[in-house]
């Protein structure tokens, strides 16, 4: 079966429909799959439910999705960098389910390892848990949670071979793997796409089972705070 | 004089131990940094997936792919790892994390811990400051003592929806340190020239002594 598309919509051609929920990986706009993204407002697709950390920023990344009314609810660990979001949140036409960090990345990760739910002390006696069931292990409180999985995947990697595998470069690979992971199909945008062979078998961080669809493409890259020092 | 936000975490600075793995919080626990000790040697943390963070680039040098947990950019050292985000929670979860130093919006004598939202105000999420409290060693809060409208923010109970129930262990502010202890908040250490009477007015928590 052939992986490689040639451009972000043809990637994404026979798998969208309203009502569907998407996992997307990224750390704020760092390792954002922006070229999928950029493809799913011109699909307009409408009524997503997207598990993805944050929420881009106004006219960057998920953003762009909220701007054109895509998303109905987000589930997100921390969406402070975008007026838009908030905006629609605070008048009720945004749904919101925020997760602390860590349990987002690990519902996604159990969703895609076949576990569909687990225990963790994160949120306990905090509004997270409400609802929820606590269970006590040896004396301590833990909260369940349940895994995440998605009707698509939308990831950004740095390199990709033709058969899926992966490589992420630096803080780039964040949420990634486990949003790849947990996607009944997972589309993968990468910057290279390298001859079979030329990946270290021992260096793959994300093996190309779960990947299905991969598009290479120019990437803006958008850095969200430039912080810099001084030279001595 | 009070400390300021550079002496706040300066004295931070002095609660790491050599070997330590630390998460550092964005605001004045980003500054602790700064002020690690000569022969401490800390790994610093950042859970957006990444041990070993290393100072700010110079000017040109910044790359995209390379940012810390406050989304700025910096740089990598030579025992830098990367890592995904389930395996960044899993060693903070994990109790790898010998400590975090954290910002807070309130912090109650019991160890209760605000810090992630302002109902119907300000709706920003509590990102990893959650799992960190859930999961690190101990858990030191860096913080102005009172709010801008000279509100103590170090209670007896906190009013804002909590990050967690009693994982505080110590407070440092501009006003001094203090101990989470049984029945109240002691009083480890004064500001320079802070007395402790301003520090007892600027204090709605039980202090025990």
């Amino acid at each position: 079966m052939k992986k490689v598309y040639p451009d972000a919509k043809a990637a994404l051609d026979g798998l969208l429909f309203d009502g569907m929920s998407i996992a997307a990986g990224g750390f704020g706009l760092c390792g954002i799959p922006e070229l999928l993204i950029a493809a799913l407002r011109e699909a307009g697709t409408q009524n997503l439910t997207v598990a993805s950390n944050n929420a881009g920023v106004d006219e960057f990344g998920l953003g762009v999705l909220l701007e054109s009314r895509q998303i109905r609810k987000m589930i997100s660990s921390y969406v402070g960098e975008n007026a838009e979001f908030m905006r629609q949140y605070l008048s009720g036409e945004l749904e919101l389910e925020f997760n602390p960090q860590g349990t987002l990345a690990e519902r996604m990760r159990a969703g895609g390892a076949g576990i569909p739910g687990f225990y963790t002390a994160t949120g306990v006696g905090t509004v997270i848990a409400e609802g929820k069931e606590v269970k006590s292990f040896n004396g301590r409180d833990y909260v369940l949670e349940t895994g995440i999985v998605a009707d698509l995947s939308i990831v950004k990697a740095w390199k990709a071979d033709p058969s899926g595998n992966l490589v992420f470069r630096k803080t780039a690979r964040n949420f990634n793997p486990p949003a790849a992971t947990c996607g009944k199909v997972c589309v993968a945008e990468v910057e290279e796409i390298v001859p079979l062979g030329s990946l270290d078998p021992d260096g793959i961080h994300l093996p190309g089972i779960y990947v299905h669809r991969i598009v290479q493409g120019a990437h803006e890259k958008r850095i969200e705070q430039r912080t810099v020092r001084q030279r001595a | 004089m009070p400390w300021d936000r550079n002496q706040i975490a300066a004295r931070a600075a002095q609660e790491l131990q050599d070997g330590w793995y630390v998460n550092l919080g964005i605001g004045i626990p980003t500054l602790v940094a700064n002020y690690i000790p000569e022969g401490v040697h800390v790994t610093l943390q950042s859970e957006n997936g990444m041990l070993g963070m290393g100072p700010f680039p110079f000017e040109g040098e910044e790359d995209p792919d390379l940012i810390n947990a406050g989304k700025q950019t910096i740089t990598e050292l030579p025992q830098t790892a990367y890592f995904d985000s389930a395996q960044s929670f899993a060693m903070i979860r994990g109790g790898k994390i010998a400590m975090a130093i954290l910002g807070a919006m309130e912090v109650a004598e019991n160890g209760d811990l605000a810090n992630w939202m302002i109902p119907g105000k300000l709706v920003k999420g509590m990102g990893g400051a959650m799992d960190l409290v859930a999961g690190v060693g101990r858990v030191v809060v860096v913080m102005d003592h009172t709010s801008k409208h000279g509100e103590s923010k170090v209670l007896r109970a906190c009013t804002l929806p909590l990050t967690g129930r009693g994982v505080v262990s110590r407070i440092i502010t501009n006003l001094g340190v203090l101990d989470v202890v049984p029945g109240g908040l002691k009083l480890v250490e004064l500001a320079d020239g802070v007395t402790e009477a301003e520090l007892r007015a600027a204090t709605e928590a039980t202090l025990v002594t």
